[in-house]
This record gives structure tokens, C-alpha cells and sequence, in this order.
């Protein structure tokens, strides 16, 4: 019944969980980068003028949000091979992490876009812009500060989603969990420690994104 | 050998997709009892329990669902309390749910204007009777939108319980795929079933926002 906790035989284990770590930071800082420029792109996608492109970027975003990650993850993993792209499990978990984050995103960006007055467009194409410029020049920055706090959220949303690549066994520091854990057989005091890292990181997260708010967005207003 | 037509496969994740459901559905309404006990605890504004529930939120909001499920089932376990991959999905699917359900829950009860609770102060009204006749009300009409969409969220979460080695839909795909080596086919399957789970609820969700937003 009485059951102590230890966690002196974990300290030799550090350098793994670190490594871990560093996997995991690796992944969200490449898959926030990538799902964002993705998101952008579908989210322009969605508003253009070309029926079949609107209807591709929507499917794109139903699909993607309506089915787990990782029924996406192990059918990228698993399923595409068959096809013949071979991808590594690094490789594999984080297209996927992009592709979900990418579906999510256009969902947040389009919100922020549809806020835009429509006088906005009407301005920027009288002034002899194109509608790709007025998009990239006068539409899209207020529409990301608009809805700034939705991406972090998702963007901390996917760093946890994260844990879910070690299934395919991608070194991260959930893996590192599970391996130390069955090194060990101290399941609980690992997780525990992986639990603990995660929380601090998605706090850290969360701070980062109020510094580089803080830094470039620079019409306090909105 | 035993081959699989695309039919067995089919029927196979069938079955198992009922699984799925009833996970989704007990977390549902175990996450919604307990979130919706979080939310009265914490609309008494007392700060101790303000500061409690704060954490728990954070704690359950801040934690992969994938290492709460991991902490349940072997976490219970070290206490003395024997559980199976079925239980501890449960569990922790309910704790995970119950905060993310306070979560929309409180913030549609912070949406109503403060003055309604002084009003109902100065008419002498109690604690419950302004909960029940006023705040309630309103702020269920605003969090139905919310809960559902959210609901697509615990359908996509029961989908983690086949890493604690529960037999749901995302399980038996992988369990069939290890049987007939048709990972594209089987894969497409599973992800078929749960969007045709998760896109009707998604849908109501967003004609349910559409009708509320016209309503103020």
C-alpha cells in the first residue's frame, strides 16, 4: 500500500531526459514555423477567387480537424510507405505536426482575416495593389494580432501533441519517459518528471509568445 | 491463412468504433458532472478554492493527455488500486475533460455584465436562486456551441487510449494493419470512421455559434 517515491535512481537518466527535451523543443520550434507559413498560405487559399482552390483548402481543414492526430501520424507513418515515400519517424512526426497545426491555423487566421473591413481591399486595389499584396501587406498583420492569442494557444496545443510521435518512436522526451521507465521500472516518478517538463515548457511557451508580441506587434489597439 | 476482405476490415473497425463512442460518451458526461461542479465551486469566489481550481486547470491544460493517461494507469496503480486500460482511460479522460469543460464554462459565466449579480444582490435574491433564475440561463444558451465543439476533441482523445493498449477504433486499425499489412487501406478506414463521428459535431457546433451570434 505504502509506496515512496524515488527519484535518486532517476538522476543518472538526466542526460536521456535532456535529450528528450531537445527533440521536443526541435520539433515545435520547426513545426510552429512550418504549421504558421502553412496556415497563411491555406488561409489565402481559402479567400481566393479560384473555386477549386477554396474547396481543396477546406477539405484540407475538415479532414484534418475532424480526425485524431494520431490516425494522421500513423497513417503518414504507416500508410504512406506503401505508396512509396519512405519517411523516417523524425521526419514522419513532423510533417504530421505541421500538417495538423497548418489544418488548425488556417481555421484561427481566416477568423482574424474575415474581421478585416471589407473597405481595407477596396482601398489597397484602388491604390494599384494586388489582391496577393493587399493580403501580405495591409490584411494579414492586424489579422494575426487580431487573433495572437488563439495561435499560441494552438501552437501550445501541438507542442503537447508532440508526446503523441514517440508512438512512432521518435526520440522525444516521451520516448525518453518510456525508455527510462522500462530501464528503471520507476513508470510513475518518470512520467511524473516528463509531466512536469511539459507543464514548464507550454508556461515558457506561453511567456515567449507575450515577448514577441510585445516586440513586433507595434499597434497596441487592436 | 485467414484472409481479410475490405468488408472484415471494415466490420472489424466497426465494432471497435463502438468502443469509441461509449468512451467519448462516459467522458462527456463524467467531464461534464465534474466540470460543471468546478465551475459552481469556483463561482462562490472564495480564493482558496479560486486558487485550487486555477491549478488544476492549468495542470490538465498543460500536460499532454498522452502522459495524464500514462500517470493514471500506472500512477493508481502504486496506491494500491488496480486498473485496467479501460478504467484509467476513463478517469483520465474525465479529469481532462472536466477542466477544459470549466474552462468554457467559466468564461461564459464571466461574459455576463457584473451588474447582474448586483441586482440580484439588491433584489434579495440567494446565492442559488441567482444562479438558477439568472446566471444559468444565459450562460448556457452561450456554452452550448463551445461544449460541442469541444465534444469533437474528447472523440479525437479516446483515440490516445489505444497507447495504454484499450481496443478502440485506433487500436484495432493498428491491430488489423498488423494482420493484413494494408496500412494505407486500414488507416484511410479509421480516419473515415472517426471524421464521420467528428464532422457532424463539428458542423452543429458551427451552426449552433452562427444561430447564437445572430440571437444577441
Amino acid at each position: 500500500m505504502s509506496y515512496q517515491l524515488d527519484f535518486t535512481n532517476l538522476i543518472p537518466y538526466l542526460p536521456q531526459f535532456a535529450a528528450g527535451l531537445w527533440t521536443t523543443v526541435e520539433l515545435t520550434l520547426i513545426s510552429t514555423f512550418g504549421g504558421l507559413l502553412l496556415g497563411t498560405l491555406c488561409a489565402q487559399g481559402r479567400i481566393s477567387q479560384e473555386a477549386w482552390l477554396r474547396t481543396c483548402c477546406s477539405c484540407y481543414v475538415e479532414v484534418i480537424r475532424n480526425t485524431p492526430f494520431i490516425v494522421q501520424l500513423f497513417f503518414i507513418f504507416f500508410g504512406l510507405p506503401a505508396l512509396g515515400f519512405k519517411l523516417s519517424a523524425w521526419q514522419a512526426g513532423t510533417i504530421a505536426m505541421i500538417i495538423n497545426l497548418g489544418a488548425y491555423s488556417t481555421e484561427i487566421i481566416r477568423a482574424g482575416i474575415d474581421a478585416a473591413p471589407k473597405g481595407q481591399w477596396e482601398a489597397g486595389q484602388t491604390l494599384g495593389l494586388t489582391r496577393r499584396q493587399v493580403f501580405w501587406h495591409i490584411i494579414l498583420p492586424p489579422a494575426y494580432q487580431r487573433v495572437y492569442p488563439a495561435i499560441v494557444s494552438q501552437c501550445i496545443i501541438v507542442m503537447l501533441g508532440s508526446a503523441v510521435v514517440s508512438q512512432i518512436s521518435v526520440e522525444e522526451l516521451t520516448f525518453s519517459a518510456n525508455f527510462i521507465q522500462s530501464r528503471t521500472f520507476l513508470s510513475f516518478e518518470s512520467y511524473m518528471i516528463a509531466a512536469l517538463v511539459y507543464l514548464l515548457l507550454a508556461i515558457l511557451m506561453r511567456q515567449t509568445f507575450a515577448l514577441i508580441k510585445r516586440i513586433t506587434f507595434k499597434n497596441p489597439s487592436l | 491463412m485467414v484472409q481479410f476482405t475490405d468488408w472484415d476490415i471494415l466490420k472489424n473497425l466497426l465494432l471497435a468504433a463502438r468502443w469509441t463512442i461509449l468512451l467519448s460518451l462516459l467522458a462527456f458526461v463524467g467531464g461534464g458532472v465534474f466540470g460543471l461542479l468546478l465551475t459552481l465551486l469556483r463561482s462562490m469566489r472564495n480564493k482558496l478554492i479560486t486558487y485550487l481550481i486555477q491549478g488544476y486547470v492549468e495542470i490538465f491544460q498543460g500536460i499532454p493527455l498522452l502522459m495524464q493517461l500514462f500517470l493514471t494507469f500506472f500512477g493508481l496503480s502504486l496506491i494500491g488500486i488496480e486498473v485496467d486500460a479501460w478504467t484509467a482511460a476513463v478517469i483520465s479522460l474525465t479529469l481532462f475533460s472536466s477542466a477544459f469543460f470549466h474552462d468554457i464554462w467559466r468564461g461564459c459565466i464571466e461574459a455576463l455584465p457584473k451588474g447582474q449579480w448586483e441586482a440580484c444582490k439588491t433584489l434579495g435574491l440567494s446565492y442559488l436562486q441567482t444562479m438558477r433564475h439568472v446566471i444559468v440561463p444565459q450562460a448556457m444558451r452561450m456554452s452550448i456551441a463551445p461544449t460541442v465543439g469541444f465534444s469533437v476533441q474528447i472523440v479525437k482523445g479516446t483515440a490516445l487510449a489505444s497507447v495504454i493498449g484499450f481496443v478502440e477504433l485506433t487500436k484495432a486499425g493498428s491491430m488489423i494493419n498488423n494482420a493484413v499489412f494494408q496500412p494505407f487501406k486500414v488507416f484511410v478506414f479509421v480516419a473515415i470512421l472517426y471524421f464521420i463521428i467528428c464532422f457532424p459535431l463539428s458542423v452543429l457546433a458551427r451552426h449552433l455559434e452562427k444561430k447564437n451570434h445572430v440571437a444577441r
